[in-house]
């Protein structure tokens, strides 16, 4: 039989994808869920996925922004200072002109793009380092926040936002309820928005072309500030909308909480198959990434693991997985270099 | 054939310096020219005023097809068909073969990405030059060579009227050159005009109509191709006569130094051996992938050997480093100077002590500040190493000076046999005459030195005693002095 022609380009297109990071980091967390639904009664539950995608959100929210900087070649860390500032000041002014959900998501979303656009004025007009300007912005951020506020929370939220989002209800044989809430929307937005600036758009190509080449892009006639002012602003973006998704899980705003977490986002996306060096990364290998370290957590917990042991599972998963992946690169070009 | 391009009266000045002086320079439609000049002489300057990216002083006129400019801008260069291939390629590593041909289409509209337009514009730029390449390989995976054909279907892909080649052949093998001299004559057959600017000039003589040499920013004449060698080019590019001879001494009767006997290891090279004496320039010569490198790493303790035996002044060495070869007494000069041989951040003088610092220190292990000044600075004399401070960082040094430098860094451990591996790739003619200087005052020294290289000339006329390598294995050996260049290169191509 012969093939089509649709099918003739599919085939090559499985084998590159056997090849890749995303393959073997898909093949990993299936052997996961297999295993954990085979070792407990309540992983493979709907309750248990339905807690686990809520509580991870935040993260994976996050990681999609931070994979944007990595594949230009840059990296932030402010990303949680900006995220502790932006939900502060919205809900602040949530609570003090009685804003409704329009308003607090674009004060959030503003507040993020300027201090991402901070970090992209710094990185690019002065050539700093983007990771030492990210190291001070992130301080900057958080000193202010915590000068301005006290370190004060804030617990009572208006109405609307401490019920947030519950669509479509669905009820289980035993009556829980289930319902795509603000965490599981924003996650799928978010990621489904990140997809299409790096695939489908002229300028998210140009972000990997910039990762992998910065002198050719710019003798291209590339506009490197712009780039740069989309990236960290889409970052910053992307922390402002989270920061919103997290206190609302949270019902508070606790100034102190989230900073700390930038370096659990940046495992993930590194998980995922980004590169420091830039220009390599998928949102499909950052999603794998977010749920393998998600599901890895979960799962401990589960097989009644003492929590004390997971950072140290953590960092081993992180490890292996990126050498498994360096070695067989390795392997791969010593049998290209002798043939 | 009207002209393509006629430039009047460029001139470029950088502060006080000259780098331009009322250059005029015509390429006809479908013309392969070139351009030729030492490090500084212009060259590059030129270029970077027709593809825009410098102005003119004014007073210039450049006209292309009829329209005259005072200047041109990175777009309208681009707009006239103008598409520059620089030496490193400006490819993207992390994206397809597609994309990087077709990369043009990510800048203005439409602002989204249409993938089957992407691989319609790389598939057809690669029909126009009958290439055939993976669209869907990562360029990262690709061999120099076809990352350079990579990098000619994306001016295919822009249209392009005028391709400049900067340094085209540096990295390629003979065969590689060949193919892509051929690609030229095609792309010619289209009216494209073809501007080499080259200092490795034998090869694109062969195919180029007329050459445009400059010296110190000048332009010293436009001369047919057809009746230039590189000897003449080379006389009007630093206005010196550079001759040279092929030596016919006989070492047989000096002290061996290095003595190998069957050395094998499998996939790389097997069963060689020789023998080089006291005094005697060796040269090893074989295409790129006959394993030679991989022979010369081993030689270094960088590629153990398999079996076989290696005997340093009748001394048997089972070297598993490179530090263990450099206690030995031996010394390598890689390829590739910028990567492996120098760091280029660091001052010269540090550069040059890299491979003795053990033996500058004083009884706490601290190194002592004026063997270092004295030891870094007769480093520079002996080598003529042209630097205004031995502190400056060896990446302000010409691409002469640098290779200078690597020599200089195992001169200061006093070997017994120096390896130098493809010495001259990048530097220009006077820089490769004053490396060829340097080794012959060091092997009249008693240094046995193995030379290799994939230049024909550079073996023939500078080695007392040639070996051929091909797929792994010593298959000739030719003497300068008692045969021909030709020979030779055909015992090679064979």
């Amino acid at each position: 039989m012969s093939l089509t022609a649709e099918q003739q380009s599919f085939l090559p297109a499985l084998r590159r994808f056997r090849r890749s990071h995303e393959f073997w980091l898909l093949v990993v967390v299936i052997v996961f869920c297999i295993g954990l639904g085979l070792a407990t009664d309540s992983f493979l539950t709907l309750q248990n996925l339905f807690d686990l995608l809520t509580s991870n959100a935040f993260v994976g929210i996050l990681a999609a922004g931070l994979l944007v900087v990595l594949v230009a070649g840059g990296i932030d860390i402010s990303f949680t200072a900006t995220a502790s500032v932006a939900q502060y000041v919205a809900l602040t002014f949530a609570l003090r002109y009685g804003l409704g959900w329009f308003a607090i998501f674009a004060i959030a979303a503003l507040v993020g793009i300027a201090c991402g656009l901070i970090n992209a004025i710094f990185i690019t007009k002065l050539r700093i380092s983007s990771i030492i300007v990210s190291i001070a912005t992130l301080n900057i951020f958080y000193g202010l926040l915590i000068f301005f506020s006290g370190g004060k929370y804030i617990t009572s939220l208006p109405k609307y936002f401490r019920d947030g989002v519950w669509w479509f209800e669905y009820d289980d044989a035993n009556g829980v309820p289930y319902a795509l809430n603000l965490q599981i929307l924003v996650l799928a937005l978010v990621f489904l928005c990140t997809w299409l600036l790096l695939n489908r758009t002229n300028v998210g190509r140009q972000i990997y072309a910039m990762g992998g080449n910065k002198d050719a892009a710019q003798r291209l006639g590339f506009q490197v500030f712009r780039l740069n002012c989309l990236v960290y602003g889409y970052l910053g973006l992307i922390a402002g909308i989270a920061s919103l998704v997290q206190a609302q899980l949270a019902q508070s705003v606790t100034p102190t909480v989230l900073v700390g977490k930038e370096l659990d986002v940046l495992a993930a996306v590194v998980l995922g198959g980004a590169s420091l060096t830039g220009g390599v990364g998928t949102i499909f290998g950052t999603v794998l990434g977010v749920a393998l370290l998600a599901i890895l957590q979960n799962g401990l917990v589960l097989v009644g693991v003492s929590s004390y042991w997971s950072q140290l599972f953590v960092g081993l998963i992180i490890l292996v997985a990126v050498s498994i992946t360096a070695w067989s690169e390795r392997r791969r070009r010593k049998a290209k270099a002798i043939n | 054939m009207p002209n393509f391009l006629d430039l009047h009266g460029i001139s470029k000045r950088f502060g006080g310096v000259h780098a331009l002086r009322d250059v005029d320079m015509s390429l006809e439609v479908g013309e392969v020219h070139c351009l030729v000049g030492e490090n500084g002489s212009g060259k590059s300057t030129l270029i970077k005023i027709i593809s825009g990216v410098q102005r003119p002083e004014p007073g210039a006129r450049i006209v292309i097809e009829g329209r005259e400019y005072s200047h041109l801008d990175p777009i309208q260069s681009t707009g006239c068909g103008i598409q520059v291939i620089y030496q490193d390629l400006s490819l993207f590593p992390n994206l397809t073969v597609a994309e990087n041909i077709a990369v043009g289409r990510h800048l203005g509209a439409p602002h989204l990405v249409k993938w089957s337009a992407i691989h319609e514009t790389a598939q057809a730029a690669m029909a126009r030059i009958d290439v055939a390449l993976d669209p869907f390989a990562k360029v990262e995976d690709l061999s120099i060579a076809s990352r350079q054909l990579v990098a000619i279907c994306r001016a295919m892909a822009a249209d392009a009227r005028l391709v400049i080649m900067d340094e085209p052949t540096a990295s390629l093998t003979r065969h590689e050159v060949d193919a892509l001299l051929r690609l030229v004559a095609d792309l010619k057959k289209k009216d494209i005009c073809i501007l080499f600017v080259s200092h490795r000039l034998d090869e694109v003589l062969e195919v180029a109509e007329r050459v445009t040499v400059l010296r110190d920013g000048a332009k010293v004449g436009d001369f047919n191709a057809r009746e230039m060698d590189d000897k003449k080019l080379a006389m009007l590019m630093t206005g010196k006569a550079f001759a040279y001879e092929t030596g016919d001494a006989d070492f047989s009767a000096r002290d061996i130094v290095l003595s190998v006997r069957n050395l094998t290891r499998p996939g790389h090279y097997a069963d060689v051996s020789l023998d080089i004496h006291a005094g005697e320039i060796l040269g090893l010569t074989g295409l790129l992938g006959s394993g030679r490198t991989e022979f010369a790493l081993s030689l270094f303790g960088m590629n153990p050997p398999a079996s076989g035996e290696i005997r340093l002044a009748g001394k048997a060495l089972a070297l598993k480093t490179n530090s263990q070869a450099i206690d030995e007494g031996i010394a390598y000069v890689s390829e590739d100077r910028l990567t492996l041989g120098l760091v280029l951040e660091q001052p010269i003088s540090a550069n040059i002590l890299i491979t003795i610092l053990d033996k500058l220190t004083d009884g706490l292990g601290l190194i002592k500040e004026a063997t270092r000044r004295s030891v870094a600075q007769r480093g520079i004399d002996d080598l003529a190493i042209k630097a205004p401070n031995p502190d400056n960082p060896v990446k302000t040094l010409s691409g002469g000076n640098q290779q200078r430098v690597v020599l200089a860094k195992w001169m200061a451990t006093k070997p017994r046999l120096l390896i130098l591996d493809s010495p001259t790739v990048g530097v220009d003619i006077a820089a490769k005459d004053g490396i060829y200087e340097i080794v012959k005052t060091l092997a009249a020294n008693g240094v046995a030195v193995l030379l290799i290289s994939d230049e024909i000339p550079e073996v023939f006329y500078h080695a007392d005693r040639v070996l051929i390598m091909r797929q792994g294995r010593i298959v000739g050996e030719c003497r300068p002095h008692s045969s021909s260049e030709a020979e030779l290169r055909d015992a090679v191509n064979a």
